[in-house]
């Protein structure tokens, strides 16, 4: 008698339950949802009750204000500004500014606290000392104090514009900042751009041909005088038959400041120094106990590999050691980004500075104002956080 | 700072139940025993606190006589030292009774703010000062120029307005607070330090070398500072309001610090009024009869309080100007007490 195979039962429903209820089952489920419900309504109520009293006391509330005119002005400014655009264009000028001033100071922190890190490790007894120092003198002084530090320290150094340190009579150094020719572009911009592209295009074709023949017949070729070859000398060309591709406007002293040429404000300078010697140094402990956390036999089998110490590190150590540093390596880009909002102290435009500073002052939105900003610095946050993680996922895969 | 606005912000949204519910800032007051006074942070002659923590100045002086007017005693006070950019914010949340803190009335503050102004204390405008090395006479002179400002204020609309119109750039630098912003000019990172001309005044003493700095004659805009109430409570409006304006009737009819007790004793119907011998003005403000005499006693009249913290009696010596009283070349003036 053939026996029939009985179907097993669904599992639907119990994962189900157990999704939603944990191991309480549906009465957890019940619990959850009342307890979500309780939050939906206080949120409400925070939002209902601020609605209702501002409207009672006639406070203004909406976002109407950011059509309005600003009327004021900005000292530095990615995007077109001036005093007769909105608050629109003035948010965007702060959020550019912030992002700017992030990028920057991340790109510094990590060279630095890899710098760091590095030469903490290193066998040599009077580099790891200076290291080490570094790191303990940086990361215990407060941030704001290091900041107000390198402003004043900067401005302090520098003479004023009439007597700048020039270079060549066109780079300008005073304390309104670094004053730099600024290029303009000539009818030969475009084919010297294109030659360029093309260029680099070709350069990276010839480097993984290369790489492919030496893993696979083991054969060197050297690339890098093509390369550069190809690199200069097709631009060049292009500006043999089409002209220059830039004419400089050098700047030139008028009345009290330059005239002209493009100028990095101390400002700019002073906070992203503060902050990626400040974040530098934590990264710099991260990346140590990153590395310290490789087992010792990795380095010696690559020594004994016959790599040089550097090679060992790049190759080896650090690949493995990066899934180590990652997380906390996030929370510092994070932190560096939060922490660019000090900038109000000493005057740099940031998106705290000229949006929920001025902007605030002026209009007297402080809800919505606040609510943008804390909004922007999350939004911010979460794609950092969503860049490093892709990232890790990516080494990750690739170790297996 | 920012802390400070997110917290007050927070306030303000979660606590103006609070607030809409008890519109009675009188009684609030009385029970407390205390009147909550934001004032600037530090700016001479205005607001500012001396080496044992005691707060003076024109704008500390009007908390204290709201304070005296109430109590009886202007020590009452609890000053609430607030940033440009937090003081309506501190306002608004209820955190403060009055605002006093050299505050330009303008029309869109009045309106959107949820607060009114109570009247002017001191009419301003706005001014510049440079390096008297830089050698300049006019501020038509300043093309190109940098120029240092406190952020959150009229002032950066009223300085991007004056150099639009005249035809001049200039690169401005705007700092959180007062204090950073003169640093700054001192540094040499400005040409220019602009504020109303009272506060250029004020700040060219905290400078090393006062002498070396010049205030340019140039008046730039209408400023005209006051105090500043929560809307919705008609009752705290009118005794912000009448306070000041017993103190200017007090300079207008010679009552002083030192004479009011002889004056009180006064028969002129006009005396009477006033002082509360004769009807019951000062209890339908909701304070008591001799509410006049308690202010000037605490503070004196409104030319006393001039001259001791920024007029001739004052470091700061700035002449009465437009802030003399009516009959006497300036607009200082108050509706009659009948």
């Amino acid at each position: 008698m053939a026996i029939e195979p009985r179907k097993p039962p669904s599992q639907l429903l119990p994962r189900l339950q157990r999704a939603l209820g944990g191991s309480a089952g549906w009465s957890g489920f019940v619990v959850q949802l009342l307890f979500v419900a309780a939050l939906a309504w206080i949120a409400y109520e925070i939002v209902a009750n601020a609605r209702a009293n501002l409207q009672a006391q006639r406070i203004t509330a909406g976002f109407g204000f950011m059509a309005n005119t600003a009327g004021f002005d900005v000292n530095q400014y990615l995007i077109p500004y001036s005093n007769s655009d909105s608050y629109t264009r003035v948010f965007l000028v702060g959020l550019l500014n912030t992002l700017l001033v992030s990028v920057i100071g991340i790109f510094f922190a990590t060279l630095i606290g890899f710098l760091v890190a590095l030469g903490r490790l290193s066998p040599n007894w009077l580099l790891s000392r200076i290291a080490g120092g570094y790191v303990e003198l940086v990361r215990n002084l407060p941030l704001l104090f290091q900041i107000l530090f390198w402003y004043l320290a900067v401005l302090a150094a520098l003479p004023n514009p009439r007597q700048s340190i020039s270079i060549f009579d066109s780079l300008f150094l005073s304390n309104r900042g670094l004053v730099i020719p600024k290029p303009i572009g000539e009818p030969g911009f475009e084919p010297f751009v294109f030659a360029l592209l093309i260029a680099l295009v070709a350069a990276i074709v010839l480097w993984r041909y290369s790489r492919r023949q030496l893993f696979q017949s083991g054969r060197v070729i050297k690339v890098w005088p093509y390369a550069l070859g190809m690199i200069i000398g097709l631009p060049l060309l292009t500006t043999l038959i089409f002209g220059a591709p830039v004419k400089f406007e050098v700047p030139v002293l008028k009345g009290f400041n330059f005239a002209g040429g493009s100028r990095v404000i101390p400002e700019f300078v002073a906070l992203t120094l503060a902050l990626s010697t400040y974040t530098g140094a934590f990264i710099a402990e991260i990346v140590r106990a990153g590395i310290l956390s490789v087992h010792k036999g990795q380095m010696e089998a690559g020594s004994s590999l016959g790599l040089q110490r550097g090679s060992v590190l790049r190759l080896i150590v650090i690949p493995q050691a990066m899934r180590v540093i990652l997380p906390p390596l996030t929370n510092q880009y994070l932190n560096l980004t939060k922490n660019s909002s000090l900038a109000v102290a000493i005057g740099y435009p940031d998106l705290v500075s000229v949006f929920a500073g001025t902007t605030l002052s002026q209009t007297g939105q402080a809800i919505e104002i606040i609510g943008v900003t804390m909004g922007v610095y999350l939004l911010i946050s979460l794609v950092t956080s969503a860049i490093m993680s892709f990232y890790g996922w990516r080494i990750s895969r690739s170790m297996g | 700072m920012k802390s400070v606005s997110l917290v007050l912000t927070l306030a303000v949204a979660a606590g103006l139940s609070v607030q809409a519910a008890s519109a009675q800032t009188l009684k609030t007051v009385k029970d407390r025993g205390l009147l909550s006074c934001g004032v600037g942070q530090g700016l001479p002659g205005f607001s500012s606190p001396d080496d044992k923590g005691n707060w003076t100045g024109l704008d500390v002086d009007v908390c204290r006589a709201v304070a005296a007017a109430i109590f009886n005693d202007p020590t009452k006070v609890k000053f609430v030292p607030l940033s440009a950019k937090d003081r309506f914010t501190a306002l608004q949340s209820g955190e403060i009774d009055v605002l006093s803190r050299n505050t330009t009335w303008t029309l869109s503050r009045d309106t959107s703010l949820g607060a009114n102004f109570t009247g002017v204390t001191y009419y301003d405008g706005q001014g510049f000062m440079v390096k008297k090395s830089l050698k300049v006479n006019s501020a038509l002179e300043l093309n190109s120029a940098s120029v240092c400002v406190q952020q959150g204020t009229t002032t950066e609309q009223n300085l991007a307005d004056y150099f639009k119109g005249n035809n001049m750039k200039y690169e401005v630098i705007a700092f959180g607070t007062n204090d950073e912003a003169v640093k700054a000019y001192e540094s040499g990172r400005c040409d220019v330090f602009t504020t109303d001309v009272s506060g250029l005044y004020a700040d060219r003493l905290k400078l090393a070398n006062p002498a070396d700095h010049v205030v340019l004659p140039e008046v730039i805009s209408k400023e005209p500072l006051g105090p500043m109430v929560r809307h919705g409570d008609d009752q705290w409006f009118d005794i912000v309001k009448w306070t000041l304006f017993a103190m200017v009737t007090a300079e207008e009819l010679g009552i002083t610090q030192k004479n009011v007790d002889e004056m009180a004793k006064s028969d002129k119907p006009e005396m009477k009024r006033v002082f509360g011998t004769d009807g019951n003005l000062g209890e339908q403000l909701g304070l008591t009869k001799d509410w006049v005499s308690r202010i000037v006693k605490a503070v004196g009249n409104y030319g006393e309080a001039f001259d001791r913290n920024v007029g001739a009696g004052s470091k700061l010596g700035i002449a009465r100007g437009l802030n003399a009283l009516w009959n006497k070349g300036g607009i200082q003036y108050a509706p009659p007490i009948r």
